[in-house]
């Protein structure tokens, strides 16, 4: 059963390491864009100061979003994703690993490039910690939610939108406590509590997202 | 049990929107038998095949492994088939050889000896993007050699496949129901192995726009 998980896991991680260049894609539209809110808004240290957590947050969300439509289409598209719907093993666990690739992928970098992001965007020296743990635990919920997303829309074309707007809604929790972590240090409060909601959060989606998404992945095979 | 066959099917059938895919299907496969399925375009070849492999649950029917039926022993049927589509599940990314040391993860059988055998012998590190669509074939034909499944299901297995490997693909079959095991196959070619058995399915009235 971990044999799947780990198998899965890292040939995931040599198909990314095949095509760094699309793998890095969601990180550079992440630095990309945070480089151009200074130039759109203000370059005053004080006004980006405040909306600095907010922007970080909403760019980490897209970044993810970007990445999570080609989670399950090219193992449908070569009929790997079929071999693995008629293997004898439990269908979550290498689901699993998948998507634990797919956030080593996507959310460790943003994690590790977002404190660069924060001495852009002046935010306060307090909120760097608190930044750092909220992405990692944060982008790990979103990987699970939208691998959920990718499962149901992996028979569709252009599932992209559609993507969008089945996981949006998911989304917003995370995104909500993984900004008020970042807000309650700048402000000098306890941020444990928001960050605990967060990883309270994750819990509950390694326990249930893998299920759904390998439910969804044999739901849309019948087509 | 030798008196009951390896796989049975029974009455089987399939809706898809509402609409019956094929005529009721029964049939049995034996140890040591090849069945070749045969109907025109859309009869439902892979539609049978897909649903054998449990890709797809039957509307009505029922499918038995060794007396059993799948539902039941469910792990140890899918433990024991082999199935080989039309999209060969080759990744274009990874080379031949990491290719089939993941889709043949559980194999003690060497890859290179699998390799050669197919006739890609020092292809083994080339990234198969580089490979043309008959070797992406010859790839997955390697798994093959490499499996202890019982019950082969092979999908169009000669598409894209040159003279020399029709004939290593026919030996490979023989070999293995000689072995004791069973092979399903969906092709319009006549094989040349002797004591091929074939089963024709025909679209059902439905299809056919009545």
């Amino acid at each position: 059963m971990a044999s799947g998980f780990s198998a899965y896991l890292r040939r995931d991680l040599l198909l990314a390491y095949r095509r760094r260049g699309e793998a890095a894609s969601p990180l550079i539209f992440f630095v990309m864009v945070s480089t151009l809110i200074p130039l759109g808004i203000t370059p005053e240290s004080a006004r980006l100061a405040e909306i600095a957590p907010g922007i970080i947050w909403v760019m980490a969300l897209l970044a993810t979003l970007l990445s999570t439509d080609s989670l399950f289409a090219s193992d449908y598209q070569d009929g790997s994703l079929e071999q693995l719907l008629i293997s004898p093993q439990l269908l979550a666990m290498p689901v699993l690993g998948k998507i634990t690739a797919h956030w080593m992928v996507t959310g460790l970098p943003l994690t590790l490039a977002s404190p660069l992001l924060g001495l852009m965007l002046s935010l306060p020296a307090e909120g760097y910690v608190p930044m750092m743990a909220s992405l990692a635990i944060g982008t790990a919920c979103l990987s699970l939610v939208g691998s959920v997303g990718a499962a149901l829309t992996v028979s569709l074309r252009k599932g992209g939108l559609l993507l969008s707007l089945l996981v949006m809604p998911l989304y917003m929790p995370v995104i909500i406590f993984g900004s008020a972590t970042v807000q309650s240090a700048i402000d000098g409060f306890a941020w444990s509590g928001p960050l605990a909601i967060l990883g309270a959060m994750l819990a509950a989606a390694i326990a249930l997202c893998p299920i759904a998404a390998a439910g969804a992945l044999r739901l849309t095979s019948i087509n | 049990m030798p008196n009951t066959p390896l796989l049975s099917v029974e009455r089987l059938q399939f809706e898809r929107d509402d609409c019956n895919v094929f005529e009721q299907i029964d049939l049995t496969v034996d140890r040591g038998e090849i069945v070749q399925i045969e109907g025109p375009n859309g009869a439902g070849k892979t539609t049978l095949m897909r649903l054998l492999t449990t890709a797809l649950q039957p509307t009505s029917g029922t499918i038995s492994y060794a007396g059993q039926s799948i539902d039941l022993c469910r792990y140890e049927y899918l433990s024991d088939i082999l199935y080989l589509g039309h999209q060969p599940g080759v990744k274009m990314t990874l080379t031949a050889e990491e290719n089939l040391r993941w889709m043949a993860a559980d194999s003690n059988a060497s890859i290179q000896d699998a390799l050669a055998a197919v006739g890609l012998a020092g292809y083994g590190d080339i990234p198969c993007y580089n490979l043309s669509a008959g070797q992406h074939r010859r790839v997955a034909l390697a798994r093959l050699l490499m499996t202890d499944a019982k019950l082969w299901y092979l999908d169009e297995p000669f598409t894209a496949i040159d003279k020399q490997g029709v004939s290593f693909l026919e030996n490979c079959m023989s070999d293995h129901v000689k072995g004791g095991g069973a092979i399903l196959l969906s092709t319009h070619q006549d094989l040349a192995i002797d004591g091929v058995r074939k089963y024709g399915i025909s679209p059902h009235a439905d299809q056919r726009g009545l």
